[in-house]
């Protein structure tokens, strides 16, 4: 059949067959975008914003799959949040991050985006990224002439859309934290619809409480800025007392929400506290001897 | 570049220039046209194919990305033996209308039939929520696939 000429054949593509080609050829083409499993990327070409050169890592396996290592529990970037929610292994150390991966888009979706791939992009809504907040995961970046380091989610993010990783450099994995016998962990997606539905708000957090009182707390938000957030305010108002939804007050003071189709910044600022005010009276009302 | 790939059992060799969607390489090179374009942005599901068995959204995969797997559309579901168990049960229980969402609700579904773990009925509208009917005919839909699907996998 005879082959009509059409919008993205004068894309450049290099299909990376492993880790050290793909970081070599970012290295060489730092303004190119990269391609995992094009949930995101295949949407931005839709409305025009087409690359002129895209670096396809999808079959770069190294960086692929779940694993227990001595510092925590790695994924690397390309896992798919489909094998996320399927992995045993993930759900026991993370419930709250396999509860996000089950609420982006659908089964056709979660079986193409990556945990990397929702990093990367960097969307304010991202499901997964207030819960890997909440988590105190790093994110693992590669590059061809400096090798491995790793950032905190909570320094990732320079502003709306980006991130703090350099042009050269690919995010490869995403370390989580042994998690601790006395946290309790907590997600929430407020949207129009179960499925296919960009966020109003979105919520993850944590709590470590000892002896009745609270010693360490995390809780981020989506939805509510131009980047995922941490409310610094009301960590530091919960811990040293016993679990106080109070704190829950203070939300208004971390975020920035706007109007925007989805929702009204005045929705999304009362909603983000209301389910945190939620979450933590059952907290009060179920003890963690309980629980 | 040209990628060899499997469409429907079948070995194929095309030729994908830069980031050409699948759906397209499918429905205008390939002539297989079952698959349909609904949004074009994940949303619908009218694409759905499945890649090694996956179901995906053809409209958001490269072609590239399918060298060397498998891929198949509501085209292969049919064998020798007749129309396969899933497309019988539409038939039989008037699940479809204008016919657009059809063969992406099949692909969804036949995908769920060769599911490991045993589908329960309360599961499969939440299998299906990647999947829009504009005609609004779930209640037929979600009853041709509960009948066939659950029986499969138990």
């Amino acid at each position: 059949m005879p082959h009509t000429e059409r919008a993205y054949d004068h894309v450049t593509v290099h299909s990376a067959r492993d880790l050290p080609e793909a970081l070599a050829w970012k290295s060489d083409h730092p303004d190119s975008r990269v391609l995992a499993g094009g949930t995101d990327l295949m949407v931005e070409m839709e409305l025009g914003r087409v690359p002129g050169h895209v670096l396809d890592i999808w079959s770069v396996d190294e960086i692929r799959g779940i694993r227990e290592r001595p510092d925590g529990l790695w994924i690397g970037a390309l896992t798919t949040h489909r094998s996320l929610v399927e992995s045993l292994l993930a759900e026991s150390w993370a419930p709250s991050l396999i509860e996000a991966c089950r609420t982006v888009g659908a089964v056709q979706i979660q079986n193409r985006g990556t945990l990397g791939g929702n990093i990367a992009n960097a969307s304010p809504a991202g499901d997964t990224l207030p819960v890997l907040m909440a988590l105190d995961a790093e994110v693992e970046v590669a590059s061809a002439d400096r090798g491995i380091r790793r950032i905190p989610m909570a320094y990732l993010f320079s502003g709306y859309r980006t991130l703090n990783i350099e042009p050269d450099e690919l995010i490869v994995g995403v370390v989580l934290p042994e998690p601790h016998s006395e946290d309790r962990t907590y997600y929430r997606k407020v949207g129009t619809r179960l499925a296919q539905a960009i966020s109003k708000v979105v919520m993850g957090a944590r709590i470590r409480t000892r002896d009745g009182l609270v010693t360490e707390a995390r809780v981020a938000f989506g939805s509510v800025g131009p980047t995922p957030v941490r409310c610094v305010a009301v960590e530091e108002a919960l811990v040293g007392r016993p679990v106080d939804p109070q704190a829950a007050r203070l939300v208004a003071e971390s975020i920035q929400p706007i109007d925007d189709i989805r929702s009204t910044a005045t929705y999304r600022t009362r909603v983000a506290t209301n389910i945190l005010e939620g979450w933590l009276i059952d907290l009060v009302s179920t003890p963690e001897e309980e629980s | 570049m040209k990628i060899e790939f499997e469409l429907n059992g079948e070995r194929r060799e095309e030729n994908v220039p830069g980031m050409t969607r699948l759906l397209d390489l499918l429905r205008e090179d390939m002539g297989a046209t079952g698959a349909k374009e609904g949004c074009g942005e994940g949303e619908c599901g009218a694409c759905t194919v499945l890649i090694e068995n996956k179901p995906v959204c053809s409209c958001l995969v490269p072609a590239v990305q399918v060298a060397g797997k498998q891929v198949r559309t509501v085209e292969g579901l049919e064998t020798s033996d007749g129309l396969h168990a899933i497309q019988q049960a539409f038939v039989e229980h008037g699940a479809a209308q204008c016919g657009i969402c059809t063969p992406g609700f099949l692909m969804m579904a036949a995908s769920l039939c060769e599911s490991e773990e045993p589908v329960e009925a309360e599961t499969v509208r939440e299998a299906l929520a990647g999947n829009l009917c504009r005609c609004t005919g779930y209640q037929k839909i979600v009853e041709a696939v509960v009948e066939v699907v659950v029986d499969a996998t138990h």
